[in-house]
């Protein structure tokens, strides 16, 4: 496949940068990669920065919501962050706002750090700074 | 560019294609970044209830005037089971325990637009429209 997200290790944390439109079967891989991740590199928090996305429409909505949870399950917090004025508009639009409500989002990646730090106990934030 | 464009939705990979290409051509028109977010949203879900119900289908994305406005027509085609009961489909919250649905309300919340004709056994078409502001 040719979506493949990137992913970096960043201390205790690792922070996916979307950096292109995926299929479904792209956002599955996906899911299944950081799934995998947090476990090998017993990972504390997750980013997932959504800046580069044009469009969030119900499927990759449900997929974060349910890849934020499970994350959860495997010892993980997640926080979202970039989404765009302009997605964040449709979202509420198309109705699914609702199933973000219990995601943690960001504006940016420091405010995904700072959040992260907060949820975990850890202090990746100020290092980074 | 072609004032018409008729994309074929089969895969979730045509999903994708499909609401590339309709911004695109709404682009060219000079919509704004919220509109042409809205449209390609709009296209997204469209294309996505061929591939979920229908498996395959048509999607045509149009350049409309109606005396000097301009807009883009979206038109979702398919020969799948078609809808039962399209007021019930219409309503938020239709459908699932996941909160799935087929994304309709959402649709014509996102458009200027929107008309749907459905015969069971036959098809569902959904049509909708949006104008520049």
């Amino acid at each position: 496949m040719g979506d493949k997200v990137p992913v970096l290790k960043q201390g205790p944390y690792l922070i996916a940068s979307i950096q292109t439109a995926l299929t479904d079967a792209g956002w599955l891989e996906f899911q299944d990669d950081l799934l995998s991740r947090v476990g090998r590199f017993r990972s504390r928090g997750v980013i997932i920065d959504m800046t580069l996305l044009d469009v969030l429409d119900s499927f990759s909505t449900r997929t974060v919501r349910a890849l934020a949870q499970s994350l959860k399950l495997r010892g993980a917090e997640t926080v979202i962050v970039g989404i765009q004025p302009e997605v964040a508009m449709a979202m509420v639009q198309l109705g699914l706002v609702g199933r973000f409500e219990e995601i943690n989002t960001g504006l940016d990646l420091e405010e995904g750090l700072a959040g992260l730090d907060k949820l975990t106990g850890e202090g990746m934030a100020q290092d980074v700074g | 560019m072609s004032d018409k464009d008729r994309i074929r939705i089969e895969t979730d990979a045509d999903i994708v294609n499909a609401r590339q290409r309709g911004r695109e051509m709404a682009a060219g028109l000079g919509f704004s970044s919220a509109d042409l977010t809205m449209i390609a949203t709009a296209i997204s879900e469209l294309a996505r209830n061929i591939v979920e119900y229908a498996r395959t289908g048509e999607i045509a994305v149009k350049l409309v005037s109606r005396n000097s406005n301009k807009g883009v027509a979206i038109i979702a085609h398919d020969d799948g089971p078609g809808i039962s009961n399209i007021d019930q489909a219409m309503r938020d919250g239709f459908s699932t325990g996941d909160g799935l649905g087929l994304g309709l309300p959402g649709v014509r919340r996102l458009m200027d637009e929107f008309e749907i004709t459905s015969e069971i056994g036959k098809g569902t078409t959904v049509a909708v429209k949006k104008w520049r502001q």
